[in-house]
């Protein structure tokens, strides 16, 4: 009785490592790409055809009009209220005592207004913000089931259809560019518009732009207008210290910003 | 929705400086808060069991079962908040099916799923299985069937196997240590790893939320049996509850140093997070961090368990101070995963201003759903008592 007794006790121990053992390393071997691939992933010299979407932003011709903010909303159904954007523009004013005055009274839809008297302006400018889409994106290495993504044109998406909703991805991004929509309660931010520059067409916040603030394009394409713009200008990403290897590209960029 | 809105409305007439228009809404209210502090009872919880098993401290018998117990009752309800805060709740299984190896979250999973199933209910299983046969000779109804399926069929109940449970369950505590460490480790992780957030992004985090959780876990189990005892109208054994006082001395003077060590560091160093997170910890956190975690939860806790090293008062007023202190350090910890995650949506990670929270009651989210969470465990561990008393045991392990 005593040796089958401790028999079983072993066949039970074993079994439940086992299957213990057996559902983790599974999981873990997926992800990692362990496991063989169905389909096959040797598409290298297709990706290098596909082009690498960025922008670049100048500062020095932003006006603050808050179109983009705007077509963004209507374009995207970025729900209406002043808590959701998937692009933003924020007003810097740096006073002649040295304080910086940041505001951005929804999200600059409408147009941004100077409130502070002239007299007291050192300098005042406009920075369109947006999801940087980033190379190293926090967002990405953060969620928990990968339902965000790098799409191979390196533009960062979600899928709603996966996204559980846990907001992990939110507190991971440093730049503010993502919220919990409220309607699909799942995280939503930016996608360059991939709906529209799939189809051979500009963001919707490029094409409103009136003062060609915001210069959309293929990084790997030299001829492109965005190639041009960084080649021309001296162009710095937000908090480059983070290592995010950002993809959106500020010309003008003032050490206030962040 | 609409409520949620006007509550929105209210927080950015409150903002005060500038944070980006997507942060008023504040994403991680009170069960986030809840799901460490619940973790960390567990963590602890099982890690003062482990001590009277792995390290032979005899004189913390009494509490080993109960510990287990405890850890295993709050650890069923620790998925719990954060489950119920997914927007998408019936997903949650997916951090199992399709885990983001590169994310702390989906792999925390599988390091509770490993603790409970891999150490917890084996080192209880092998820790009762023989008192379970024999229990099940003696009882009747639900007791009885209960008894008799969870021996699995295994039923003999000779010296030679009880030797066998017996080395079977230490093996697997010494796992269980390491385990316990990672759990809650892990935890730390999860907010310590958020390289955009410069009030948890620390290297010391996971330490922290370790040595934190030992604290909460020792002062639960402490109180846990001062209370069972109590209700059982059995004498306390004073020598375990002054050395459970000792331990909990010893870490939280660990736990303190660790803190204090991280502050220093940022003081010194004073980065560029530096002055919005000065005037967080002097304005909004005052009260929850210098009064609650530090002041109620830390400094008068030390000083009373302190004095005691020195100078013993009477048993009565040692009980009477146990408790308070017990119940001070459970507060105390409370407030201090507050802090960790209230705290870190506070400001702006523009580093230019902040929002404000508000806890509201009813909800998912509220604070009455919060106060289930809490209690919830507590009515298991009745029930686990119930079911299977430490006290009844005839089998007892080296
Ligand atoms: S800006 Fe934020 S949301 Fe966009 S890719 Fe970077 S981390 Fe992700
Ligand atoms: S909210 Fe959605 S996209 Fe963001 S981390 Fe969670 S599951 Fe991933």
């Amino acid at each position: 009785m005593g040796t089958n007794g401790m028999n079983n006790r072993r066949k039970f121990f074993k079994a439940s490592a086992a299957l213990i053992g057996g559902t983790i390393a599974m999981s873990i071997m997926k992800p990692l790409g362990l496991m063989a691939q169905t389909d096959s992933d040797d598409n290298t010299q297709e990706k290098d055809k596909l082009p690498l979407w960025g922008m670049g932003v100048d500062i020095e011709k932003c006006v603050g009009c808050g179109k983009c903010a705007e077509a963004c909303k209507i374009e995207n159904n970025v729900p209406k209220e002043p808590f959701y954007f998937r692009t933003w523009i924020e007003q810097y004013t740096v006073k002649n005592d040295g304080e910086v005055k940041i505001e951005s009274p929804n999200g600059g839809i409408g147009g941004l207004k100077q409130s502070v008297p002239d007299k007291d302006i050192f300098k005042s400018f406009m920075v369109p913000k947006l999801c940087n889409h980033c190379t190293n994106a926090p967002c990405v290495q953060a969620c928990p089931v990968g339902a965000t993504y790098i799409s191979p044109e390196g533009v960062v998406l979600v899928d709603d259809s996966y996204c559980i909703g846990c907001s992990y991805c939110i507190q991971a991004c440093p730049y503010g560019a993502r919220f919990m929509n409220p309607v699909t309660k799942v995280a939503d931010k930016c996608t360059f518009c991939y709906h529209r520059i799939s189809e051979g067409l500009q963001p919707a916040c490029v094409e409103v732009c009136p003062t060609d603030a915001r210069i959309f394009g293929d990084l790997h394409d030299k001829k492109s207008d965005l190639v041009k713009f960084l080649q021309k200008n001296p162009t710095e990403v937000l908090k480059p210290h983070l290592n995010t290897k950002s993809r959106v590209f500020y010309n003008g960029l003032s050490s206030e910003v962040r | 929705m609409e409520e949620h809105f006007q509550h929105l409305y209210q927080a950015l007439s409150q903002v005060d400086g500038y944070i980006y228009p997507n942060e008023i809404d504040l994403h991680w209210g009170l069960m986030i808060v809840l799901y460490p502090y619940i973790t960390g009872l567990v963590a602890g919880a099982f890690i003062l069991a482990s001590l009277e098993r792995v390290f032979h401290v005899k004189v913390l018998k009494p509490t080993y079962g109960l510990a287990l117990l405890t850890a295993l009752a709050f650890l069923l309800v620790a998925t719990m908040p954060l489950v119920s805060h997914l927007q998408h709740p019936f997903r949650s299984y997916e951090i199992f099916m399709t885990p983001n190896s590169t994310s702390a979250m989906a792999i925390f999973g599988f390091v509770y799923l490993w603790y409970l199933m891999a150490v917890l209910l084996l080192e209880i299983w092998f820790d009762y299985r023989r008192d379970f046969v024999i229990w099940s000779k003696t009882s009747k109804g639900f007791k009885k069937l209960f008894y008799q399926l969870i021996t699995l069929g295994i039923n003999d109940t000779d010296e030679k196997s009880a030797k066998l449970d017996d080395r079977l369950g230490y093996f697997i505590t010494v796992i269980g240590i390491p385990s316990a460490f990672l759990l809650h480790g892990y935890v730390g992780f999860i907010f310590g790893s958020i390289k955009a957030n410069p009030w948890w992004s620390t290297v010391l985090m996971p330490i922290i939320f370790l040595f934190s959780a030992m604290v909460s876990g020792v002062a639960l189990v402490m109180l846990i049996y001062m209370v069972v005892s109590w209700i059982r109208k059995v004498d306390i054994d004073m020598k375990c509850l002054d050395t459970i006082a000792r331990y909990l001395l010893f870490i939280l003077i660990i736990d303190f140093t660790l803190e204090s060590l991280d502050q220093i560091h940022r003081i010194y160093e004073a980065e560029e997070s530096f002055d919005i997170i000065s005037v967080l910890v002097s304005g909004k956190l005052n009260i929850t961090l210098l009064v609650m975690q530090v002041g109620l939860g830390t400094i008068f806790p030390l000083s009373v368990l302190g004095l005691f090293q020195f100078y013993k008062p009477s048993e009565r007023v040692r009980k009477f101070f146990y408790f308070l202190v017990g119940g001070m350090v459970l507060i105390g910890i409370f407030f201090m995963r507050w802090n960790v995650v209230i705290g870190g949506q506070l400001f702006s990670k523009s580093l230019s201003g902040f929002t404000s929270f508000k806890t509201v009651y009813s909800g998912m989210e509220g604070s009455v759903m919060a106060a289930v969470w809490l209690i919830l465990p507590l009515f298991i561990l009745a029930f686990l008592l119930w079911l299977m008393p430490p006290w009844k045991k005839v089998t007892y392990h080296e």
